[in-house]
């Protein structure tokens, strides 16, 4: 069955038919051309499809294109709107990639785990599950970092990369 | 012209980064083929090994968007000579679980996907037979093993050496079948315009899959173009080609459309390879002081009943230390499995986990530091070939990794330290992987205004090649990196073999050297050391391995120290920290070289701790066929690693004195992990992954122990 549906991606709006069965990943990757979020499993298992919807991650592939009507969809692509985005510039400085397969959704994710961080959400290694602040500290960054697999295995560069944007942005200590 | 040497070795940044990190670097699928794509879905066989005996695309045929259905009955049939489980839907036989019965060609992937679901089959089937053993009656030895390597070898008087030895060691360690899994799955996008075909894939040398396509459909050089310029990882499974390629072209053929095949991550453990498990007695004989007096390493190993996959398990040990008897044997079983194929550090991988596993047992045995016990053995030439190394700085790596770590004063007795509820142990285990360089040949372009365009069919997987290769191009031609446009990954390029066996930059980046060199004479000769202003076109290439490769044994060599922490409790298994030190050459890339390293090394813990595909022994799949169930590192599984090279000079392995560093990470890293366990534990895997349970199963003894 079709529907009509319009998607807000990265700022620009689109109007489309889609069927109902189709993920917002296909919907961006097959329909739209927007290839910046990856596919790396299709089940919500690798976390390469990660984009960020009204501000939050999402497993882009584990989402009904229909049920994002109108939503605010933005990619790693997206991030970088205005000029280089902070995150992209400490995974180059930390060379926390390899292939680059995994990255966007890597980016889009520690995107989504600083906003977390800034509204005080605890992970699981959190030691005061009630504490106003959260220390992004390295264990902290590879807790809430772990649903992106990087099969490069870039992961002690990503730490790295996303702790300096933590520091910079006042959610590390 | 001068030669300025600046730009080797220093960390510029990927000249691919910035793509990658905003998404837009194309990948095989990203790629516009200038028109609507149409989708591929296929019909997965469900049984091991047997025949189709009814297969009815009629219901699929019919439902709207189906462009086609590709079955044995109506696939073109293909040409002559392609191997193992390339002839995609030419027969009615079935070799493998997983192996394509049929195609669906859609509109759309979500129509294709439904399409296959109407798609009946049935078969008759044999019993699967997919348990690999030491004692299997079927059990052969191959004529010679991947990569040229002898089935066996033999030195001396092992049986006699092993009886006298003052020590011995006899121990078997087993290591699962593993998945490579890069993060891209398999994507292959094909286009015909008319005997011309296109194709957009994942590989690791777009050359190797030319190769074939040529093959499969009867055509000439000039009429396959494959491009890939960005893959999403590879780690051998995208060396050499599989049926995604030969089906994309089919179906593009059949429909007369731009197709597109991407593998879904289940399909990614039948149709495109995997490592076989394998099962290896080792035994050592060593005198009271450790000087090891035999060594005997035989492997068993499976292939599958379609190809000959010989997997050069035991070769680390025919270099890696001095004993005057020695033996090493690789036996196979074909069994009913998917082929299997290289994936990194192919033979290395598992045959250094068990080398350097027993290494660590006969340490203990004779109450020496596992450090120690690997410098007495030190051996001055190649221990087989009997010829000097080109570079060996094993004992080096070993003595700065030793100092990184903070080593010194470690107490040799294992399940002794504990913090909280923690257990906590070390372990250390060398690693190696041979030194290569192979043909490739490569054309620069000198344009008037100062730019310099280089061509070569490279491929970077994920290596940082766009970035070591443009430094290279940059130093041999004396000029900056900004003036270089570097070209790779396309078959229409000079030809190159693929990124593997870590020969990639070693064989690609000589050719560009010798071009240069030759580009740089000839500016010199004909126009005054100046490029002249309608610029200059300049051919070469080199012709194969070094020429030295007869009179020298060339291995990179490194070593790993881990520290692991086990819950008492539960059994889980944390390595909060490693030093993980090499001596491969020189190294072109201080920044991409660094994660290749670190890469490398983090897949061996993940090996170590969690990686294993579980044939099911009644029904024959793997019942763990994805990213959940199939566990790969996650970062929270990764501590602090310290990564460090010491200086080396090779004069011998090719132009730029490098040995190739993609693979020497992940060989020994599982050991090291194993040993670090033993040491936390008292409790000797000798079967990967050291998973939970196996710390229960094993408990019993670790209580006796104590
Ligand atoms: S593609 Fe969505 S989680 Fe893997
Ligand atoms: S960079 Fe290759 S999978 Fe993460």
């Amino acid at each position: 069955m079709d529907t009509e549906i319009t998607l807000l991606v990265d700022g620009e709006r689109h109007p489309l038919v889609v069927d109902t069965r189709t993920t917002l990943l296909d919907a961006l990757r097959e329909r739209l051309r927007i290839t910046s979020p990856k596919k790396g499993c299709d089940h919500g298992q690798c976390g390469a499809c990660t984009v960020l919807v009204d501000g939050r991650r999402v497993n882009s592939c584990l989402v009904l294109a229909v049920t994002v009507d109108d939503a605010e969809v933005t990619t790693s692509d997206g991030l970088a709107a205005e000029g280089e985005h902070p995150l992209h510039r400490a995974f180059l400085d930390n060379d926390a990639f390899q292939c680059g397969y995994c990255t966007p959704g890597q980016v889009c994710s520690a995107a989504g785990v600083l906003a977390e961080a800034k509204a005080g959400w605890p992970s699981t290694v959190t030691d005061d599950l009630t504490a106003e602040d959260v220390d992004l500290t390295d264990d902290e960054i590879r807790d809430r970092m772990s649903g992106n697999l990087c099969r490069c295995a870039a992961y002690a560069h990503i730490v790295p990369a996303v702790a300096a944007v933590a520091e910079a942005e006042g959610v590390r200590r | 012209m001068t030669t300025v040497d600046r730009i080797l070795g220093a960390g510029v940044e990927r000249i691919d980064g910035p793509a990658k990190v905003r998404g837009t670097a194309p990948y095989a699928y990203e790629q516009d083929p200038g028109e609507p794509i149409c989708h591929v879905a296929v019909v997965q066989s469900t049984v091991n090994r047997g025949r189709i005996t009814r297969l009815d695309p009629t219901a699929a045929e019919a439902m709207p968007g189906v462009l086609a259905v590709l079955t044995p009955a109506n696939a073109p049939r293909l040409g002559e000579g392609l191997t193992s489980d390339l002839p995609v839907l030419q027969s009615l036989d079935v070799h493998y679980q997983g192996q394509i019965v049929a195609a669906v060609v859609a509109e759309s992937s979500e129509i294709a996907k439904a399409a296959v679901g109407a798609v009946a089959v049935e078969y008759s089937a044999h019993e699967p037979d997919v348990v690999l053993s030491a004692d299997r009656p079927d059990l052969y030895a191959p004529d010679q093993l991947m990569a040229g390597f002898e089935t066996d070898s033999v030195i001396g008087d092992v049986d006699g050496a092993l009886a006298a030895a003052a020590v011995t060691v006899d121990a078997t360690y087993e290591t699962p079948t593993q998945h490579n899994n890069p993060i891209e799955m398999h994507t292959s996008m094909a286009r015909w315009d008319s005997d011309r075909l296109t194709m957009w894939d994942a590989n690791q040398g777009p050359h190797t899959i030319v190769n074939d396509l040529m093959t499969a459909f009867g055509l000439e050089r000039g009429q396959v173009r494959v491009i890939s310029p960005y893959v999403g990882g590879a780690f051998g499974s995208k060396a050499f080609t599989h049926p995604n390629q030969i089906l994309a072209a089919m179906a593009a053929k059949v429909v007369g459309r731009t197709v597109v095949f991407e593998l879904t991550r289940q399909q990614m453990f039948c149709l495109v390879g995997h490592r076989t498990p394998t099962i290896q007695r080792i035994r050592l004989g060593a005198d009271a002081e450790g000087r090891l007096t035999a060594i005997s390493h035989e492997v068993v190993e499976h292939t599958s009943r379609i190809n000959e996959f010989a997997e050069q398990t035991a070769t680390p040990t025919r270099v890696l230390y001095a004993a005057p008897h020695r033996r090493t044997t690789h036996r196979l079983a074909r069994l009913d499995v998917p082929p299997p194929t290289i994936m990194r550090a192919p033979g290395e991988t598992p045959g250094m986990f068990a080398l350097e596993s027993a290494m660590d047992e006969l340490a203990h045995e004779l109450g020496i530091d596992p450090v120690e016990l690997r410098i007495r053995n030190e051996p001055e030439r190649d221990p087989e070939r009997d010829v000097p190394w080109s570079s060996r700085n094993l004992v080096a790596c070993l003595r700065t990794g030793a100092e990184r770590f903070g080593w010194a004063g470690r107490d040799l007795r294992p399940g002794v330290r504990e913090d909280g509820r923690w257990l906590i142990g070390t372990g250390v285990a060398a690693a190696t992987y041979p030194a290569r360089r192979r043909k490739a040949e490569c054309r620069i372009t000198g344009h008037g205004d100062g730019r310099w365009t280089v061509e070569i069919d490279g491929s970077d997987i994920g290596t940082g090649a766009w970035t070591a290769l443009t430094q290279i191009a940059a130093d041999a031609l004396g000029v900056e990196l900004a003036a270089i446009e570097l070209k790779i990954g396309d078959s229409d390029l000079p030809f190159a073999g693929g990124a593997g066996g870590s020969t990639g930059l070693a064989s690609w980046g000589s050719a560009i050297v010798l071009t240069a060199r030759d580009v740089r004479r000839q500016l010199d000769e004909r126009y005054g050391g100046q490029l002249p202003a309608d610029g200059v076109v300049v051919k070469g290439e080199v012709p194969g391995p070094s020429p030295h490769a007869e009179d020298y044994s060339m291995h990179a060599f490194g070593a790993h120290f881990v520290e692991v922490r086990v819950d008492r409790d539960t059994g889980e298994v944390r390595l909060p920290r490693a030093s993980s030190v090499y001596a491969a050459g020189a190294i072109v890339n201080a920044r991409t070289a660094r994660s290749q390293f670190l890469g490398g090394f983090s897949m061996g813990v993940s090996m170590a701790l969690h990686e294993e595909s579980i044939a099911d022994e009644r029904f024959g799949h793997y019942v763990n066929h994805d990213l959940a169930e199939y566990h790969v590192a996650t970062n929270a599984d990764i501590g602090e690693i310290d990564i460090h090279w010491v200086e080396e000079h090779d004069p011998w392995v090719n132009e730029l004195g490098i040995k190739g560093i993609g693979e020497i990470g992940i060989t020994g890293a599982a050991a090291a992990v194993a040993n670090a366990y033993w040491h936390a534990t008292g409790l000797r895997v000798r079967d990967l992954p050291i998973t939970p349970d196996k710390y229960f199963r094993d408990a019993p003894r670790r209580t006796a122990a104590r």
